[in-house]
């Protein structure tokens, strides 16, 4: 469509002033991650204090909570994309009573705030004493990932050819060869996007693991975070230093594979 | 039935693998069995929580709806819904004006760039919310980058102390929504709006009509399905929010900034109120579902 140079030109403008809006801050952390932690350091007269890095992950302890992240994520995307693919694979290709019953009570899970579920579940995981370990922050986590896991997994084997499935079948495959040899293989960029997903949501989750593990034994990295700031208040470049490296994971990832995460965010996003 | 597939042995063997009864809930039973323990098991038992009074360690004592009676009552609470909704304005529908605006300007032009644009505008939505508060508190600091700026403009009587401020904290809190949700938004616009036939608009041109005309009858109309999805998404964000408000002010000054969510993290871990707490979630999950279904329903009117 033709537009005036001046429209172009104005355009460029909003570009930039949005992108500026979004940076921003962005921006605001990383000068004070590399600034000076305080006014002797600043008399060196330096301009980037990468050490502050390093200070900050051992005094913030960040090693050992990255340590929790890196695990609670393991656990939570390995179980929930697995039991997910096996989930989505029924509800999507096979016809049986209750599939769309089914399908239903995993589509409410992705509505239902942690809110409302987190209070009873921690005391009941209290009672048969699972708060305060790792599984007690993966086990929630995971069954809400499950639940939009099925969702998303079901829609990529509704979209998967079924003429595939059928010769596969008559060529005497079972169901469980036709999942993991044609469809897993072929749906590999859904299943990214779902991996990608389901470790994002579980590295910045916040409230599950500060319910579930009240004592502190069991603290990711935002949590980490959260508790640094509490503690630290001298200066503000360790705690800047701090939050880009809780944020660095996630975010190179996504500059990497921004594909996934936008499509994934947009296409998740229920419409039934 | 049976005599038909009689006369193909193997056929039967190999379409009875997928047609024995049991084998889809075979696949389904991993995640019923996850997904029913530690999600809808604690959801009705939330529900039956929220008929209770209990501490959280001695006897509990049923107390039919008064714990729902108190949310009308009870005036923290009743302010902490209605914080929610002044966020729902941040989150929700501030982006989607902003969001229409301008991915109705970016996609009247072809604009080089664009990819890059949307990637850093999408960018906010991958950083974790204790981040992005640790962020905007250094930003809302007294003496932070956002007076800093305001002095050097020479608008020093407008500085103040962002989150610490009876007025001024919760809009200031709800501006952070609005700096996450903008990018979402805007990308799932340009989206729908990449998708409207280019020559309607064309038509609409040698029909004499402007660009806000073409804007209100063209571009719109056509995005209904994207501001739906868009709604939902922010305004669940929005009733959803506990991190933010946890880390930049615990619902302070006062009970200025105090959400749903953080009511029920409060009066369940700090005050002992745990019936409480479990009759605000369930109220939270009905709005959620409630405001899912009226925006969807809107949403499908032509």
């Amino acid at each position: 469509m033709k537009t005036s140079a001046l429209e172009r030109g104005a355009n460029y403008v909003i570009l930039i002033v949005f992108a500026l809006i979004v940076l921003g801050p962005v921006g605001v952390i990383f000068t004070l991650a590399v600034g000076p932690q305080s006014a002797s350091v600043a008399r060196e007269g330096r301009t980037f204090h990468w050490e502050n890095f390093v200070e900050a992950w051992e005094v913030g302890r960040f090693s050992q909570y990255m340590l929790t992240s890196v695990t609670v994520a393991l656990l939570v995307v390995v179980i929930a994309v697995s039991a997910s693919i096996l989930a989505g694979y029924a509800l999507g290709t096979m016809n049986f009573r209750g599939s769309t019953f089914f399908f239903y009570l995993f589509l409410l899970g992705i509505m239902v705030p942690t809110e409302a579920f987190i209070v009873p579940l921690y005391f009941d995981m209290r009672s048969i004493g699972l708060t305060n370990t790792v599984w007690g922050v993966a086990f929630p986590q995971i069954a809400m990932s499950i639940a939009f896991g099925t969702y998303w997994m079901r829609t990529y084997f509704r979209s998967s050819s079924r003429a595939m499935i059928e010769a596969a079948r008559l060529d005497g495959a079972g169901s469980m060869r036709v999942l993991w040899y044609i469809l897993v293989p072929i749906g590999r960029p859904a299943i990214l996007t779902l991996v990608l997903l389901t470790f994002m949501w579980t590295w910045n989750e916040f409230l599950i693991p500060l319910v579930m593990s009240p004592n502190g034994s069991v603290r990711t990295a935002p949590l980490g975070l959260a508790f640094f700031q509490g503690q630290y208040t001298q200066g503000t470049a360790l705690l800047a230093a701090g939050a880009i490296l809780v944020a660095l994971p996630v975010v190179v990832l996504y500059i990497f594979l921004q594909r996934h995460f936008i499509k994934g965010m947009l296409e998740g996003a229920v419409r039934e | 039935m049976s005599s038909a597939v009689k006369t193909d042995r193997s056929a039967t063997a190999r379409s009875g693998r997928l047609t024995r009864p049991w084998v889809p809930f075979a696949y389904l039973a991993p995640a019923l069995l996850l997904y029913g323990l530690f999600l809808l098991v604690p959801l009705g038992r939330a529900a039956q929580f929220s008929f209770f009074e209990w501490d959280g360690l001695g006897a509990s004592t049923f107390v039919g709806l008064d714990n729902y009676v108190a949310i009308v009552q009870d005036e923290q609470l009743r302010e902490a819904f209605w914080h929610a909704l002044v966020l729902i304005f941040f989150y929700a529908v501030l982006p989607l004006i902003i969001g229409l605006v301008l991915a109705a300007i970016l996609t009247r032009a072809n604009v080089r760039g664009m990819g890059f644009f949307r990637t850093i505008i999408f960018l906010p939505q991958v950083i974790a919310m204790v981040v992005v508060a640790v962020i905007w508190r250094q930003i809302y600091a007294p003496d932070g980058p956002l007076n800093g700026l305001l002095r050097l403009v020479g608008l020093d009587s407008l500085t103040t102390a962002w989150l610490g401020d009876y007025t001024w904290t919760l809009p200031a809190v709800g501006l952070i929504g609005t700096w996450v949700s903008t990018g979402l938004v805007t990308v799932l616009l340009m989206a729908g709006m990449a998708k409207v036939p280019r020559d309607l608009y064309e038509a609409a041109r040698l029909d004499g009509a402007g660009a806000v005309r073409e804007f209100f009858s063209i571009t719109l109309p056509s995005v209904r399905g994207e501001i739906t999805v868009a709604l939902t998404l922010t305004i669940v964000a929005a009733l959803k929010t506990f991190d933010l408000v946890y880390v930049t002010t615990r619902g302070g000054p006062g009970t200025s900034t105090t959400v749903p969510s953080y009511e029920v993290y409060r009066r369940a871990f700090e005050l002992g109120e745990v019936g409480a707490a479990a009759a605000v979630g369930i109220v939270l999950t009905i709005i959620v579902f409630s405001i899912n279904a009226v925006v969807n329903r809107i949403g499908e009117k032509k």
